[in-house]
């Protein structure tokens, strides 16, 4: 034992934990003679007028939760026929994902509504960017200039012969 | 109030948002002094975890003062400093009971297979996250601690995530003296995983990852070995060549969703979401480890389904073992380890960004930018 400390001598702490009786969180649970039950005293419940959705899986609402951001438009929709299903089905989390993206789109529109109009490279970080990685960015937008003029080319040809 | 606000895949931006308020009387509200870009919020921020809404503000991992209690808060009065674990736990339910605060049921209505969780879209229960100048805190009595006046305040804000997942991570492979740990990852998380399998007695330490300035940093401050993968034309090759051809005791997948390393995964779990990420680093841990072996998972997964070689953990009669950190449990330990000098997790922060900069932040974190392993906003 003595060599095996002298060995690890240079890392600091080593071994100190090597007791697995007294490892704070191994096994995963700390025995509990109540583990078998279903019922516990619940918290006192939230109040709210907030729509939540809640799982399937689960009888009653959690006795706390979030009330950010109710489901709204063609994405709420999306978000409530999702959680007819359980956590279990395909449908319930592909249906999520989609109104993420719809979400997103409505996102955009919520902003002009209200005037503002999105800075989306500010957004997408593009000050970092430019300062960390100018090359890639010289890149990213001599890629997308490029392809622009590729795209405005080919219509512009199109157009060209269809008067012809 | 200033706060993060997230627009959609990849975009961000800090905007005004209303203050938060005391929504049930186990509340408190916190003025957010720390909070960190977590590596799991790069999952939300690339836009792979269902119902993650727009407008949501993200962080689990902050520490701040006291601001306002709600009702039946005794044990947290104004003013006081806390450091708030990342999961939301009522202390009381069944799971709680035994400890896995990770695990609570009566925070999150949105699903049963997880926890609520500050920020980290309505699938963990649709709370607003830290990365913000307030945020409401349910159940205050249980989770939140008050900061030890001899705790450096960097130090406490990793504790709300990084510390205890990484130590929870080499902790659940039951690593025994003398034993060969490999870490997939060296990200906040994996570097602490390598840091702590030390303190459980391991005889070798390895990790991998594909970023030069990460190994370089986990050789150091972990004082283990470490590989680049993009240098090995198969990972699990080599591991099993430098194990004596039996593989590793313990494998820790400390990556999630978001492994790069195998066109496959890549394709199918990050550009067509047909599976829930990337699971290349869970992969290579099945396929690493010894017969009898064990593989550690807290690399974070999407609730859908992953391709793993499923087949391999049978024939090898692999233990896998998984969880949320149960932060609280581990907190008296992890502070002392602090103290004695085993742990200096504020060590591994390499950017400060002021939370007006969150979109910044953000990129910075995501591409890896100016080397960065740990950034941390500031919102006053």
């Amino acid at each position: 034992m003595t060599n095996e400390n002298d060995k690890y001598s240079h890392i600091k702490g080593w071994g100190v934990d090597a007791d697995p009786d007294n490892a704070p969180a191994y096994p995963i649970k700390k025995e509990h003679a109540d583990r078998h039950d279903s019922v516990w005293q619940r918290p006192p419940l939230q109040v709210s007028g907030t729509e939540i959705l809640h799982s399937n899986e689960r009888p009653y609402m959690t006795a706390v939760f979030g009330t950010t951001l109710p489901p709204s438009g063609l994405s709420g929709r999306l978000r409530r026929m999702a959680f007819r299903y359980s956590e279990s089905k395909m449908q319930h989390w592909l249906s999520l994902l989609l109104a993420d993206r719809i979400n997103v789109i409505e996102g955009l529109i919520d902003d002009v509504r209200q005037r503002h109009i999105p800075n989306i490279l500010a957004e997408k970080g593009w000050k970092a960017k430019w300062k960390y990685d100018r090359a890639g960015t010289i890149v990213n937008i001599a890629g997308t200039i490029g392809i622009a003029i590729l795209a405005l080319t080919w219509m512009a040809g199109k157009r060209r012969k269809r008067k012809e | 109030m200033l706060a993060m606000n997230y627009r959609g895949p990849r975009r961000v931006r800090a905007s005004q948002k209303p203050y938060p308020k005391i929504e049930h009387p186990g509340d408190a509200i916190i003025k957010v002094t720390r909070s960190c870009i977590c590596g799991s919020d790069l999952h939300l921020y690339h836009g792979m975890v269902p119902d993650t809404r727009v407008g949501t503000t993200f962080g689990h991992e902050f520490i701040g003062i006291v601001e306002e209690t709600g009702a039946s808060v005794q044990r947290l009065k104004v003013g006081d400093q806390v450091l708030v674990p990342f999961n939301i736990a009522c202390g009381n339910c069944v799971f709680c009971k035994q400890e896995l605060f990770g695990n609570c049921h009566e925070s999150n209505p949105e699903a049963t297979a997880v926890g609520g969780i500050f920020g980290y879209s309505h699938t963990a229960g649709g709370y607003d996250g830290g990365q913000a100048e307030y945020v409401r805190v349910p159940y205050a009595d249980i989770g939140p601690v008050v900061i030890p006046e001899d705790l450096d305040h960097d130090d406490a804000v990793l504790l709300t995530d990084v510390v205890p997942t990484g130590y929870q991570a080499a902790e659940m492979g039951g690593i025994r003296k003398g034993d060969t740990v490999v870490v997939f990852g060296a990200g906040p998380v994996g570097i602490m995983a390598a840091k702590c399998a030390w303190l459980f007695g391991a005889g070798r330490v390895i990790v991998i990852d594909h970023l030069e300035y990460r190994l370089d940093f986990v050789r150091k401050y972990a004082q283990c070995e470490a590989y680049n993968f993009r240098s090995l034309s198969d990972p699990v090759l080599f591991l099993k060549r430098i194990t004596g051809w039996l593989g590793a005791d313990v494998c820790i997948d400390a990556v999630g969703a978001d492994a790069a390393g195998n066109a496959v995964h890549t394709i199918t779990g990050k550009k067509m979401m047909l599976q829930a990420g990337a699971a290349t680093a869970l992969h290579w841990a099945i396929n690493s480890v010894k017969k009898g072996g064990t593989v550690s998972i807290v690399g974070v997964y999407g609730p859908t389904g992953n391709l793993i070689p499923i087949g391999n953990v049978v024939n090898k009669g692999i233990t896998i073992r998984a969880n949320q950190a149960s932060v609280k449990r581990l907190l008296p330990r992890l502070i002392a380890h602090i103290r004695n000098g085993y742990l200096d997790p504020k060590a591994i922060i390499t950017h400060r960004i002021p939370l007006a900069e969150v979109a910044d932040a953000y990129h910075l974190f995501s591409a890896k930018l100016d080397n960065c392993i740990k950034p941390i906003l500031i919102p006053h």
